[in-house]
């Protein structure tokens, strides 16, 4: 029961890594990009668009499809796409110095209408009777597991049971708070962030830096709506499922105060806040609701401890938000 | 020839950006309404090659879809389409005071769910004991109160902690729409639905619901628009946007301002909410608000803190919300579409503010000469 429970909290969880991870990446360059959510619906779409192709180029026959394309395809669509978006968002706010909250939201708002209206329309492809596209044979290959899992009982459920997409996922957040701290490419990074007008001084182009960070970002982001999709959702695409979790992945950046490695800790436990309300017993349905506010109540409290606290290095990039133009100092 | 290499060797890159002075106000409308026209065709132009239809169609659809058979004397999409601008100007014309002062109220949507939730609970609980003025009286001040208070406790916590406040009035969305899950589904016994309530509901105006909410939001909009400019509060909300130091050293009380201020933008949040409630839905459920709280700070900053350009802005977005919703429900496509739509124009005006505000000048080609 309990190892079922972390089970799920970290499958839960591990979009969320994604998308904060991401943010993380772009935050440290001093870019809020509020579009994340947006960015992680095209990524999912994205990849649902290419794996769809592909199953149909495989004539939907399991047997003709390749393990590595069946899941190559799917992964290459989704960082394309939410590439793109981030090349987007980059162009507006990087080049033309435009409102990164307005950018970002306005970057959600054509992510979701995007993601919405490509599946309707390859809903209305498959001309399936229900609301999704099942995309089972596809996410049978992403959901492969490492073959000694079943063997070594709750040890192996626990740590070895996931797909390689969870895994995937901690091994980007543990590089990236490597590059970031232990690098002369973070050190860059990071003071791009803190103050755009020293680095510049100092011969860091701070335009290529953002730019760079702002499309890993979005592109690690767009690898979380796939493994939504992919992982947690055994394939099946239903429009407006994935929710508010882009939204919870920017609250997670904060709870995790902006380090990736706390992100990976941070993921699970908004995982399992979560999915609480479904492991208490004798919940009525009504209470169940209230409980699911749990992740965010808990995302305002980090919120406001670590303002009151004001430690240095549990702060925000100083340059957050604002944009830089060489010109104005 | 030394001096030749080293003039080469400055590389000079091609463009060259530089801020501009203050631009005359008319150049600066000039630029967005060809973005707006620019946007609109580019617009009709993805719709024709989606829809596969002509080029004018999907505008005649667009208009159709707005306005209804307005010229053969039936105004009742055009109220439709009122209503829905009125809606989303609301909530623009709430958030504007907040934005002004730099607090980005991420949070119109929870706090107008709040709103409705105090007008829907007044409905119900009141509904049968009390005559219909005090009913209406009891609606209007619990929800402003309602909203307030949602719009109140981040600006508390950013006056007294300077805690993030994007990202605390965008939790308060999920925590108040929890809260409307939970009493949903209280009071409509498991269903998930509470019945259209008859009471409290405000009046028609001839054979027109929506008149009552058009003209309240009318009126704030002009109300909003003397506040800004002409109060003394709208000016102390624009010196604590401009700078917070020099709000200090002038004597305003930083603190003060910040949370007055979001509890006037979190009560037209209320009211908002009211307004769907009692005066559109008659009832509740968690997608009251319908995203539009993050659709309207979005109106409001591309209505650069003016109500009155906020109306043209909320005019334009929701005649493509339902005009383009339309066109593609006509090739029975789905209605996210129009999503998309609003999200390029939105982007493509955000885009153009560049053009106002910086200018491109090119390399020079005969430099040499003129040195």
């Amino acid at each position: 029961m309990i190892i079922q429970f972390i089970c799920r909290a970290i499958l839960l969880g591990v979009p969320l890594l994604y998308g904060s991870t991401g943010e993380i990446i772009t935050e440290k360059s001093g870019h809020l990009n509020l579009g994340i959510p947006g960015i992680m619906y095209v990524g999912a779409i994205s990849g649902v668009v290419g794996s769809f192709i592909y199953e149909n180029s495989c004539n939907n026959d399991i047997a003709q499809m390749n393990a590595f394309l069946a899941v190559i395809i799917p992964l290459l669509c989704a960082i394309a796409g939410s590439v793109i978006m981030g090349l987007i968002y980059c162009f507006l706010t990087v080049t033309l110095h435009a409102n990164q909250n307005v950018t970002g939201l306005a970057l959600t708002t054509l992510g979701i209408g995007l993601g919405n209206f490509l599946g309707a329309s390859l809903i209305n492809i498959t001309k399936s009777e229900l609301p999704s596209i099942a995309l089972t044979k596809t996410s049978s290959f992403f959901a492969t597991k490492l073959p000694f899992a079943d063997k070594l009982g709750w040890f192996g459920e626990l740590f070895f049971s996931h797909d390689f997409l969870t895994y995937l996922a901690i091994a980007v957040a543990i590089i990236s708070a490597i590059v970031l701290n232990k690098t002369r490419v973070g050190l860059n990074l990071r003071s791009v962030g803190e103050n755009p007008a020293t680095a510049d001084a100092a011969g860091i182009n701070v335009i290529r830096y953002r730019y760079v960070a702002t499309c890993i970002g979005s592109a690690v982001a767009g690898i979380g709506g796939l493994q939504y999709v992919m992982s947690y959702a055994s394939g099946v695409w239903s429009n407006n499922a994935f929710g508010d979790r882009g939204w919870m992945a920017i609250a997670l950046v904060i709870f995790a105060l902006w380090k990736p490695s706390f992100a990976i800790v941070g993921s699970f436990v908004f995982g399992a806040l979560c999915n609480a309300n479904n492991y208490i017993q004798g919940l009525g349905t009504e209470t169940q609701e209230l409980f699911k506010m749990l992740p965010y109540v808990v995302t305002i409290i980090v919120l406001v401890i670590t303002s009151m606290r004001k430690k240095r290095e549990h702060q925000p990039p100083a340059n957050l938000g604002l944009n830089y133009f060489r010109e104005e100092r | 020839m030394a001096d030749k290499t080293a003039v080469k060797k400055h590389h000079e890159p091609l463009i060259h950006i530089v801020k501009r002075d203050d631009i005359p106000e008319w150049q600066a409308w000039l630029i967005r309404g060809a973005t707006i026209i620019v946007a609109l065709i580019f617009v009709g132009f993805l719709s024709m090659l989606v829809t596969e239809k002509g080029f004018f169609e999907t505008y005649k659809i667009m208009f159709s879809g707005v306005f209804g058979r307005l010229l053969q004397g039936s105004t009742k999409m055009l109220w439709k389409y009122l209503q829905e601008i009125a809606i989303l100007l609301c909530l623009a014309l709430a958030l504007t005071p907040a934005f002004k002062m730099k607090f980005w109220n991420c949070g119109a949507e929870g706090q107008a769910l709040m709103g409705g939730l105090a007008s829907i609970f007044c409905m119900i609980e009141f509904g049968e004991k009390l005559s219909y003025g005090a009913l209406i009286a009891v609606i209007c001040i619990t929800s402003i109160i309602a909203g307030a208070v949602w719009g109140i406790i981040p600006a508390i916590f950013k006056a007294l902690f300077n805690t993030n406040e994007t990202l605390f009035t965008l939790m308060m969305n999920y925590i108040a729409t929890q809260i409307i899950a939970y009493y949903v589904y209280i009071e409509g016994g498991g269903s998930n639905v509470i019945n259209p309530v008859s009471v409290g509901n405000f009046p028609a105006v001839g054979n027109n619901d929506y008149f009552v909410n058009i003209i309240t939001v009318a009126v704030i909009t002009v109300v909003m628009y003397i506040y800004l400019k002409y109060s003394k509060q709208g000016y102390e909300i624009s010196v604590v946007g401009e700078s917070q130091n020099t709000a200090k050293y002038i004597g305003i009380n930083v603190k003060k301002v910040i949370i007055r201020t979001m509890a006037v933008s979190g009560a037209l949040c209320g009211v908002t909410g009211m307004l769907l409630v009692a005066g559109k839905d008659h009832s509740i459920n968690t997608n009251l608000v319908g995203g539009q709280g993050f659709t309207a700070i979005l109106m409001s900053w591309l209505g650069q803190f003016n109500p009155f350009i906020m109306v043209v802005m909320t005019a334009i977005v929701v005649f493509l919300k339902i005009g383009v919703a339309k066109v593609a429900d006509s090739s029975f496509l789905n209605s996210s579409f129009s999503e998309i739509m609003v999200g390029i124009v939105i982007l493509m005006l955000v885009g153009c503010e560049f053009f106002i505000q910086y200018s491109i000048r090119f390399r020079r080609k005969n430099k040499e000469v003129a040195k």
